[in-house]
């Protein structure tokens, strides 16, 4: 088993594994992330955000997520060392563009802004809610307890430009990074041939699309409204 | 109808003596190129002259001439076998370059394919991975009628699709990670979508990715460059497949 | 004349080889692990004899020139390989493909060698499935086969256009089977520079690692030449650039005899030259002929416009067309032999109709074709060939029509051997295009794929064991021994020789010169006059070439020119021998024509009385005269007969 792990394709279908796995989390992420623009009371983003923080199936499921971030973020790194030693002197002349999309080769680059905005979104949001450094808004809602995560989110939306040029900037090229990593993690696993090249291709771009508009208008719509 | 010709080009060559000397480019013009000529031509014209100025000719890997031999290898202005589609260097015509262009030559470039000299590189390591298990292990005689198991049309046709690679290495100069994936999976598709290759197929495609990356070529990222500059346009639907195989073959080890 | 028995065994045609097996001996598994054997080239022949005499257990070396052995020019082959296997029900045979074969080659080659080659060609097409070649099929899962020029009967199996690309895999894959199990060790970028003769017996072979340039010595019981033919004796041919025939001519200048030189076919569809910067012609596969018609104006003013570019061939009228193979040969028509339609071609043009900017092309028209069977169809064909064509010359065959020529395609003759495949140099073999054995003065399409294929998998594997059964207890051969020191001398010197001459033309300078005097004098058509002039002439460029030849570089790595020097040298010597040959054959037969031996009609005429033998040349050494021996043809089954296609 050790040594399919070392293998190149090995390597490639952790990362197949854990990519796909990442655009499932994306999936929940934005379930929940919408019904801040669907209730503007914050009542149902809420109840949401409290059912995922104690819920005790998606509590134990929390550290796998970390798991699947660091080990495809970590494999990324082993991988793309390889690549690059695979070719020590480089061409003079390249005319990439004509063969293969910039999305495909900057994979790398794509997710490593994604992780910048990974770790500042980590610290603005998930570090506040779920360990509370300083103590935040509580609310009742339907009897029970529990903290005011919407004001937080509301109000760093609602006031800070930068912060949501970058975080629609980080959606959109995350969208980019799943235009490729989505079918390419199938293709990875074997799941591809003629006719699924294309139905893949087409998913990914509608799942990329979903994403990177789902989550930029979040934004949009409190910076606007409010 | 006559072809034009191409009064002045500026060639702008790699050379290295030897597989230890550091390299450089170097430039060089030539006049008076028919467009109709293929651009192996313009450089036996330009190493002629070079030999009249007592210099040495520029080596490069060349045979055939007609596109299946495999043998030609030039990375020309950014891609692999140069500008133009589904073909090899030696197909490629100058009347795809244009008057007074400055046309940069460089050897394909891989850890796994070091320069011999010039633009003639070893490709000893795509030998390796095809004898460490590209092949179906039958001897000499004593094989079953041809006729004896029918094969599905669909699968020769696909078969055929993978075993038209030439095993030029197109695939690892145009991957930016200089991976080998399409040439192992156009072997791994050629022999296992027929019955006689199945017997070893798992087997195949272990020992074929254990040798490639023991090799040194890089992983696959799947930006499709390969099959794009691929001269017989092999897909890499192929890829998909051996990443079956050898998923499967690992994963029920 | 003992030295040119030829050993066809006694006995009824269909079980002269079954006889000849069983008398033949066999060395057992144990002494074939002490024996040694030599194969040079990796085509079809060489690399599916290496593979199958390493299964058996014999410790091969092979050696190509190419960096790998898959690049042989075997890949090149397009159409197909022949079979007798009769899967299309259409009377298919043993015998009818044996008596296609002989009288395709205008009977001139031996009974027993096709008929024994007929024979396995089943047992290729076992091989090569198994292998994983994968041939066209039907829907139903079985084998397909396509119709090829001289015959009737549809018993070509083919693999797309790339037939040879994927019988040269079979046997390539066998080959690498044998390299990882160590039974054969591969020298790649290794060219063979000598055959070492040691007691009368080839021992072993001097070659130059081409990547360093060290000149290096390799022993074995045997030695096995596989190194394809020598057409680039005419500069532009369909051959690879670097085919030559050098490794058979060092095994001439040793001993080994050289029988019908003159003997080269000529393909009639191939991609005419443009000007004067090509290096080399590309071939349109002869099933285009099944579709297209052959053309020309019958005005020579309106060929004069067409090559002057005032018009294209569209502005011709159908009555101003010339289909002139319709016209002299009205029951073949297109599908007249390779041959014959080559021949056509080059009168028309001669006689001042060629189409193209030199004058030297004639028309292959698809237009009837598409508008009888519709583009799609054409599409469906020949689309490749098609898209080939456009990436040549710029011109889009689906809307006008081709431009084809006769070029250089194969040579039939090559190295004397006998039934066993030895030369007359015990030990010494030669298998596939470098020997002359199977196809007489004309090779069937479809038919050099077999031929290599049937010795290397199926003939040599038996016949060296005849010869090797005697040899089990002679020890390795020892390299320092005084032949090889000798050899490795001369080679070293000559290679001194050629890079001190320092004169001021490139190597090219004098091949093209060769070449164009092999086309003027000894291509499609000859006579005494200028066969005559072409060796006078031959000989003054040869001589130029060793005082005037320029090579740069180092001696001491990879120089292609000095390669490219040492095989044009052996082709002005090769260029003079066909020259004599085919001065020496005062008839015309199969690919060679003489004009001093016609028809009344200006076909080619057959002299049985005269010429019913094999040309065997020997090497008498250097500047002297070869002598000329003759192994008579015995024909007990067929009846000689003129070939007519009218």
């Amino acid at each position: 088993m050790s040594s399919f792990l070392s293998a190149s394709i090995g390597k490639k279908f952790i990362m197949s594994v854990s990519g796909l796995f990442l655009v499932l989390f994306l999936a929940v992420h934005l379930v929940v992330n919408l019904l801040l623009i669907f209730d503007d009371s914050g009542e149902l983003y809420n109840v949401a955000a409290n059912f995922m923080s104690t819920n005790p199936l998606i509590r134990t499921i929390e550290p796998v997520l970390g798991l699947g971030f660091l080990v495809h973020i970590l494999w990324s790194f082993i991988l793309e060392y390889n690549n690059w030693k695979a070719r020590p002197v480089k061409y003079n002349k390249k005319n990439k563009s004509a063969t293969s999309s910039w999305a495909s080769r900057n994979m790398l680059v794509l997710g490593g802004i994604i992780l910048v905005f990974l770790v500042i979104h980590i610290i603005n949001f998930y570090w506040i809610i779920r360990f509370n450094p300083h103590e935040m808004n509580s609310i009742t809602i339907g009897g029970e307890h529990m903290e005011d995560s919407y004001t937080l989110v509301a109000d760093l939306f609602k006031h800070s430009l930068v912060y949501n040029i970058f975080y629609i900037l980080s959606a959109i090229l995350l969208g980019f990074h799943l235009s490729h990593g989505f079918w390419s993690a199938f293709h990875t696993l074997g799941w591809n041939n003629e006719n699924w090249m294309n139905r893949l291709q087409i998913i990914g771009k509608v799942y990329a699309v979903i994403i990177a508009v789902g989550f930029s208008v979040i934004p949009l719509y409190f910076f606007i409204k409010f | 109808m006559a072809d034009k010709i191409l009064k002045k080009l500026n060639i702008k060559v790699w050379r290295q003596n030897n597989a230890a000397d550091k390299g450089r480019f170097e430039t060089y013009t030539i006049d008076n190129i028919s467009g109709g000529s293929s651009f192996l031509e313009m450089l036996d014209i330009l190493n002629n002259k070079l030999i009249l100025e007592d210099k040495d000719p520029i080596a490069f890997d060349h045979d055939c001439r007609e596109g299946i031999c495999g043998t030609c290898s030039l990375f020309i202005n950014g891609r692999a076998h140069g500008p133009d589609e589904d073909i090899t260097t030696c197909q490629l015509h100058m009347r795809k370059f244009k008057e007074g262009e400055t046309i940069t030559i460089e050897p394909w470039r891989a850890a796994s394919f070091p320069v011999i000299k010039d633009l003639v590189v070893d490709r000893t390591a795509f030998e390796k991975i095809l004898q460490a298990g590209g092949f179906i292990s039958v001897r000499t005689g004593g094989v079953p009628d041809a006729n004896s198991i029918p094969i599905p049309y669909e699968d020769v046709e696909e078969s055929m699709d993978a075993a038209s690679c030439i095993g030029c290495g197109a695939c690892v100069a145009a991957c930016k990670n200089s991976s080998a994936m399409l040439f192992v999976a156009a072997k791994v598709s050629h022999l296992g979508k027929l019955p006689q290759g199945r017997v070893e197929a798992k087997q195949r495609a272990r020992s074929m990715v254990s040798k490639m990356d023991e090799l040194g070529f890089g992983g696959c990222t799947n930006t499709r460059a390969c099959e794009v500059e691929c001269p017989k346009n092999i897909s890499i639907t192929h890829i998909a497949r051996l990443n079956r195989e050898y998923l499967t073959a690992r994963l029920s080890e | 004349m003992s030295i040119l028995d030829s050993k066809i065994p006694q006995g009824p045609l269909a079980e002269k080889w079954s006889r000849h097996k069983t008398a033949i001996k066999v060395v057992s598994p144990a002494n074939k692990r002490k024996l040694e054997i030599i194969v040079v080239g990796t085509g079809l022949g060489g690399a599916s004899a290496a593979a199958s005499l390493a299964e058996l257990g014999y410790n091969v070396k092979a050696f190509c020139y190419q960096d790998s052995p898959r690049r042989a020019h075997s890949i090149a082959a397009q159409g197909g390989i022949n079979a007798a296997k009769n899967y299309q029900n259409d009377n298919d045979s043993v015998y009818r493909l044996f008596i296609d074969t002989i009288k395709g080659g205008d009977y001139r080659s031996r009974e027993g060698n096709v008929y024994r080659l007929a024979e396995v060609s089943n047992n290729i097409i076992d091989q090569c499935v198994a292998q994983g070649v994968p041939f066209g099929r039907e829907y139903g899962g079985l084998l397909a086969n396509r119709s090829f020029g001289g015959a009737l009967v549809s018993r070509t199996f083919y693999a797309r256009g790339q037939t040879g690309q994927q019988l040269l895999l079979g046997a390539y894959h066998a080959l690498n089977r044998q390299i990882a199990a160590g039974s054969i060790e591969m020298y790649t970028r290794h060219e063979m520079l000598d055959v070492v003769i040691i007691d009368g017996k080839a021992r072993g072979i001097i070659t130059r690692d081409l990547v360093s340039g060290k000149i290096k010595r390799f022993g074995a019981h045997a030695v096995v030449v596989a190194s394809g033919g020598y057409g680039n004796v005419f500069f532009l041919s369909t051959n690879a650039m670097g085919s030559n025939g050098s490794a058979a001519w060092q095994c001439y200048k040793k001993g080994a005899w050289f029988s019908n030189p003159c003997f080269v076919q000529i393909h009639p569809t191939c991609i005419p030259v443009h000007g004067d910067q090509q290096s080399k012609l590309t071939l349109m596969s002869e099933s285009l002929r099944n579709d297209g018609r052959v053309w020309v104006p019958k005005d020579k003013a309106v060929a004069e416009k067409l090559r002057k570019g005032e018009i294209g061939p569209g502005d011709i009228s159908e009555e101003e067309r010339d289909f002139y193979l319709e016209r002299r040969y009205p029951s073949y028509g297109n599908l007249v032999p390779r041959d014959v339609a080559s021949r056509a071609a080059k009168e028309r043009c001669d006689a001042g109709y060629g189409v193209n900017a030199e004058g030297k092309a004639v028309y292959l028209d698809f237009k009837y074709s598409i508008e009888r069977l519709g583009k799609n169809v054409i599409e469906a064909r020949y689309g490749n060939l098609f898209q080939m064509y456009e990436k040549i010359t710029d011109v889009d065959p689906y809307k006008e029509p081709m431009m084809i020529y006769p070029a250089i395609h194969y040579s039939m003759g090559g190295t004397w051997v006998d039934y066993n495949l030895m030369t007359t140099i015990p030990g010494l073999y030669s298998i596939g295009e470098a020997n002359f054995s199977d196809h007489g003065a004309n090779r069937l399409g479809a038919s050099a794929l077999m031929q290599g294929l049937a010795d290397g998998y199926f003939v040599l594997p038996y016949t060296i064991g005849d010869y090797l059964a005697s040899e089990i207890m002679v020890p390795k051969t020892d390299t320092k021994a005084p032949e090889f020191e000798a050899a490795e001398k001369a080679v070293t010197q000559r290679i001194e020789k050629l890079f001190n001459i320092k004169g001021t033309k490139p190597v090219d300078y004098f091949y093209k010169k060769l070449g164009q005097i092999m086309w003027d004098y000894v291509g499609m058509s000859r006579n005494a006059e200028g066969l005559t002039k072409a060796i006078k002439l031959i000989k003054e460029v040869r001589e130029e070439f060793w005082k005037d030849v320029k090579i740069t570089g180092e001696p001491n790595n990879l120089n292609p020119e000095l390669e490219k020097a040492g095989r044009v040298a052996d082709f002005f010597d090769i260029g003079e021998l066909m020259a004599r040959d085919a001065l020496d054959r005062n008839e015309s037969c199969g690919g060679h024509f003489r004009d001093e031996s016609v028809t009344d009609d200006g076909e080619a005429k057959r002299d049985d009385e005269n010429f019913t033998y094999v040309s065997c040349w020997e090497w008498k050494g250097e500047g002297l005269e070869p002598a000329l021996h003759k192994e008579e043809l015995v024909f007990e089954n067929v009846k000689l007969t003129q070939r007519s296609y009218k």
